[in-house]
Formats: structure tokens, C-alpha cells, sequence
């Protein structure tokens, strides 16, 4: 009885979830979208309680323990996922979906490893099914803290050595082999084996990931939830659980469309992002480039804006950081009363998460109009006679274009170098999170404003609305 | 009385694939301003995983079981809070987006 209540709550769940995602898809509902999932998960999550009612002989002497094991550490995760949920900043949001999303990988591999520990008898479908779960959920949690530790600024250089493509093959064959062995290992494998196995595949995670440059990491996030959601699925399979298998497959066919149109947003195949990095890239990339940093002041661009005809504002990770963008849209007001053309051109992977940059600036009141796709704009960089980049590095590298030993070479930038004037607003002389110099930065036609992005937008306003105040008198 | 659920492998299959199809068909309709939010309400969805992680530590039978099973259950919880929380913030911002749409 108590089985086929978990299991209609589930039912009810899985139907919860794809409802709930079903709303997510318009920003209209989409807020309720996630309060329906979330609904179906507490009820599921509070039903799952009543497998303690049937638990196998051999556990039945720990249920107390085990109970108040899980007791304990639901309330340590889900208090501590939630009180960093609440805090981390808006910004430092892709990192920590990773990070969270690298939890649910690890959860599905733990899966795998009690049922491989138990003494239970699997049939060698299931025992395979577990081990390919395990697999992916291992290495979807190892890669997914390594991209969190990329983002977060933790690690900042990809780590390439030669012939990684060659060991990193090696380890996933090793992992495989001793999947295998486990497989065909009379009366289980072993915890020597099992631990083997779960090393060597949190060990691909590491490596596959390590080489990985930083503007990549969205698309590789993607990939790894796609990854979860198919190991959660495959150890539904395993314990039964369709409500499991259904959440988790949903999740990696949703998750697999995701990051190809990511990877698409980038012009880059899937393959280009993973092994692209691999080998033979020059570490010394970009420290050639001549020339120097011109700074300049907030006031003076602000008026250069303000007396020129076609103005794009390229806006970037450091505006949202900032928390500047309303600010900047007061100032792009009073260009726009003023008569300047004023637009706004946004990179698909800006913010560092595809269509973050767009929600920051909807937020703002920024109306859709105004926001321009790669796309639609490039083509306009050549007659604009000035280009405001706030806080924006990576996506307006001429390197992307031209420099083969790049790590961001072939990913579509923004042509803000080929405007007339391009003021530059930046914090300090730091590379962007891909780790590359940007030569725009040192171009003759370019000058650096530095300081905090809000600052520096006030500083404009008050410079154009002074202005505006002394031609009236 | 015994009602669990018994799945031969080709009902598996058949589950599986008309999963990866509602996955594929929810998704495909997204506007790509959505996309943010969507990735992790679909990581907050596969947290469905503490689930599993639960039935496996109630039927540890072992320390080393019950070690590795009270992980799962912490990694699974961490991922379900996360997810939810991140999600409901993002999509927070979504509001006068939505608004702004006559």
C-alpha cells in the first residue's frame, strides 16, 4: 500500500514537472511554472518517507538510523542550498547552477553505488544500467565543480598539456574496463572495484573539463544537466521508480536541445566546444599585442555621446555585476531625447548566460525595440560613431576573428572595433573570463573609462544633464 | 497486497522515449530570452533524485552504504533547494519583461 502511494505521488509529480515547464516556456506564467514543479517535488520528496515501511531484511536493524540519516542530511542540503540560493548574487548565478546541477549528478551516482554495495542480486541489465548511471552522474559531477570553480573565478587558466586528448581516452577506457569487470564479476563487485570505477570517473570529469576555456562553460553547464537528468533517469530504471525515469529523461532530452542551441548561439559545433581546446594551443597568446590603454573620462565620453549621431551600447557581465543597468538606461534616455539613435546590442552568450543580458536589461525598462541581436547589428558597427562597452571583455575581442591560437578564436563577437569611437567601461585592466588579452582595448580609436560601472554611469548622467541645464539657461 | 510497479524492459523503453519526446517538444517552443531560467528549472526537476537517494539509505544496510547513501540524500537535497530557489529568483526578473508585452 505504502509503495503505491510513493508511486502515485510520483505519477502526480512527473506530471507536475513537465506541466510546470510547459509554463515556464512564456514569461507570462513562467513564475508559476516553477511553483507548480515545486509543488510535485515536496509532495514526492514527503511520500518518499514511506519506503521506510518496506525496507529490505538485511537493512531493517539500521531503519532508525537510516531515517533519521535522511532526516538530517535533507535539512543540511536543502538549508544550505537555499540560504546560498538566496544570497548568491544574480551574476554569480551560472556557477552556481552548475554546482547545484553537479549535486544531482553526484545523488544519481551515490544511487548506483549502494545498489552495487548491497548485497541485493541485480540482474546484469540492471547492474549495467546502474554502472552507465553512475558513469554519467559521476562525471557530471566532477566536470560541473570544475566549471563552478572556472566561474567562480577559482581557477583561472585552462589546463592543457600535450597528448590530453590521448590520457583523457585512456581514463574513460579504464573506467569502462572496470565497468565491465564489475559486470561480469561473479557475486558483485567488490567495494575495490566499485571504488576503482567511481575514481577513474570522477577523474574524466576533471580532465574532460580542465581544458575547457571560461566562454564555453555555459554550453558545457548545459550539457552536464542534460547529463544528470539521463543518469537520474537510468537509475530510476534501476530501482524502479518511472517517476525517476520520467523527470530525469524529460530533463536530458530538454537538456540536450539546450545546449546545441547554445553551442548554435556560438556558431560552434558541440565537438568544437569540448575538444576544440585540446593540444596544441600557445599559452602566450595575446601578450604581443602593441600599444597602450588610453583612459579616459566619464564626463567627456558622456558629452561625446551626447553630440553624436548613432550610439550602440554593448553591455556586458560588468554592468549586471554593477547592478548598473538601471542607470545606464536613464542615461540612454536622455541621448534618445536628445536625438541620438541609441541601440542596444547583445551578445547571445552576454552575462555569460544565453538571454541573461536580456533580462537584466527588460528589468531596467529597456523596451524590446532597443535590444538588437549579434545578428542584426554587426553590420552596423562601421557607420556608428561611438560604442559604449560596459563591462563587456570576451565578446568584443577582434581575437575571436582573427587569431587562430586564441581560446575564444571562432566564437562570433560584436564588431564594436570597427566604430568610429568606442569607449571602453571597465573596473580595472583584468582579462576577460576567457583569460585573453583583448586588443581592442589597446586600438587607437578605443579608450578605457575606468571605475565601478555605476559610478561611471552617474557620472554620465549628471554630465549630459548639466549640460542640457546650461543650454536651456 | 503487492502494487509496486513492475516494469519489463520494453515498458522502460517506451517510457524513455516518449520522456525524451515531451523533453524535446516543451523545450523547442522556448523563446531564448527564457533560456536561463528554463536550464534551471530543468536542473531543479532532476533533483527528483533525492528520492532515489532515499530509498537507497533506507535500505543501507552497511556503513559504508549508509555513508554513501546519507551523500546522496545531501547531494539530491542540495540539488532540489538550489534549483528551486535560483529558479524562482530568476525568474523573479522575468516580471517586468512580462509586463512589458501588450
Amino acid at each position: 500500500m505504502s509503495f503505491l502511494i510513493v508511486d502515485l505521488c510520483g505519477l502526480l509529480a512527473a506530471f507536475l514537472f513537465i506541466y510546470g515547464l510547459k509554463r515556464m516556456a512564456s514569461p507570462v506564467t513562467a513564475r508559476s511554472g516553477i511553483r507548480v514543479a515545486g509543488f510535485g517535488m515536496a509532495l514526492v520528496v514527503l511520500a518518499a518517507f514511506l519506503y521506510a515501511m518496506h525496507v529490505t531484511p538485511a537493512a531493517r536493524p539500521h531503519l532508525g538510523t537510516n531515517v533519521l540519516l535522511a532526516v538530517i542530511a535533507l535539512v543540511l542540503g536543502l538549508g544550505w542550498a537555499w540560504w546560498r540560493g538566496k544570497r548568491v548574487a544574480i551574476t554569480a548565478m551560472p556557477q552556481m547552477v552548475a554546482l547545484y546541477n553537479g549535486m544531482g549528478g553526484g545523488a544519481a551516482a551515490a544511487i548506483a553505488a549502494v545498489e552495487l554495495l548491497s548485497h541485493e542480486a541485480l540482474t546484469a541489465l540492471h547492474l549495467g544500467v546502474a554502472l552507465a548511471g553512475a558513469l554519467i552522474g559521476a562525471v557530471s559531477l566532477s566536470g560541473s565543480v570544475v566549471a563552478w570553480a572556472k566561474l567562480d573565478g577559482r581557477l583561472r587558466k585552462p589546463w592543457r598539456i600535450k597528448g590530453q586528448k590521448v590520457l583523457n581516452a585512456l581514463v574513460l577506457l579504464a573506467a569502462l574496463a572496470l565497468g565491465l569487470a564489475a559486470l561480469l564479476a561473479s557475486g558483485g563487485p567488490g567495494p575495490g572495484l566499485t571504488a576503482a570505477f567511481f575514481v577513474l570517473a570522477l577523474a574524466f570529469g576533471i580532465l574532460m573539463t580542465l581544458p575547457i576555456g571560461g566562454a564555453d562553460m555555459p554550453v558545457l553547464i548545459s550539457l552536464y544537466n542534460a547529463c544528470t537528468g539521463l543518469a537520474v533517469g537510468l537509475e530510476g530504471y534501476v530501482l524502479g521508480n518511472p517517476a525517476l525515469m520520467i523527470a530525469g529523461m524529460v530533463v536530458g532530452a530538454a537538456g540536450t536541445l539546450l545546449t546545441l542551441l547554445m553551442a548554435k548561439a556560438m556558431n560552434r559545433s558541440l565537438a568544437n566546444v569540448l575538444f576544440s581546446n585540446f593540444g596544441d594551443v600557445s599559452l602566450a597568446s595575446g601578450d604581443d599585442i602593441q600599444g597602450q590603454m588610453k583612459p579616459a573620462e566619464a564626463s567627456d565620453a558622456a558629452i561625446t555621446m551626447r553630440y553624436a549621431d548613432k550610439v550602440i551600447i554593448v553591455p556586458g557581465y560588468g554592468l549586471a555585476a554593477a547592478q548598473a543597468q538601471q542607470k545606464l538606461y536613464e542615461f540612454v534616455k536622455l541621448l534618445a531625447e536628445a536625438g541620438v539613435d541609441v541601440k542596444f546590442a547583445v551578445h547571445p552568450v552576454a552575462g555569460r548566460m544565453p538571454g541573461h543580458m536580456d533580462v537584466l536589461l527588460a528589468e531596467a525598462g529597456v523596451p524590446y525595440d532597443m535590444i538588437f541581436a549579434l545578428e542584426d547589428i554587426n553590420d552596423a558597427f562601421p557607420d556608428t560613431d561611438v560604442v559604449l562597452v560596459i563591462g563587456a571583455n570576451d565578446v568584443v575581442n577582434p581575437a575571436a576573428r582573427s587569431d587562430k591560437s586564441s581560446p575564444i578564436y571562432g566564437m562570433p563577437i560584436l564588431d564594436a572595433d570597427r566604430a568610429q569611437q568606442v569607449y571602453v567601461v571597465k573596473r580595472g585592466q583584468g582579462k576577460g573570463y576567457a583569460g585573453v588579452e583583448n586588443a581592442l582595448f589597446y586600438a587607437d580609436n578605443c579608450n578605457m573609462v575606468y571605475g565601478d560601472a555605476q559610478a561611471v554611469m552617474a557620472k554620465m548622467v549628471q554630465a549630459v544633464k548639466a549640460l542640457g541645464d546650461a543650454g536651456a539657461a | 497486497m503487492d502494487t509496486h510497479i513492475v516494469l519489463t524492459v520494453l515498458i522502460a523503453v517506451y517510457i524513455f522515449m516518449l520522456a525524451a519526446f515531451t523533453g524535446y517538444e516543451v523545450i523547442s517552443r522556448v523563446p531564448a530570452i527564457l533560456h536561463t531560467p528554463l536550464m534551471s528549472g530543468s536542473n531543479f526537476v532532476h533533483g527528483i533524485v533525492v528520492v532515489g537517494a532515499m530509498y537507497a539509505l533506507f535500505n543501507a544496510a552497511s556503513w559504508p552504504e549508509q555513508v554513501i547513501g546519507f551523500l546522496g540524500v545531501l547531494l539530491g537535497a542540495g540539488n532540489v533547494g538550489g534549483g528551486y530557489v535560483v529558479t524562482e529568483r530568476m525568474l523573479e526578473m522575468f516580471k517586468p519583461s512580462a509586463k512589458k508585452q501588450p
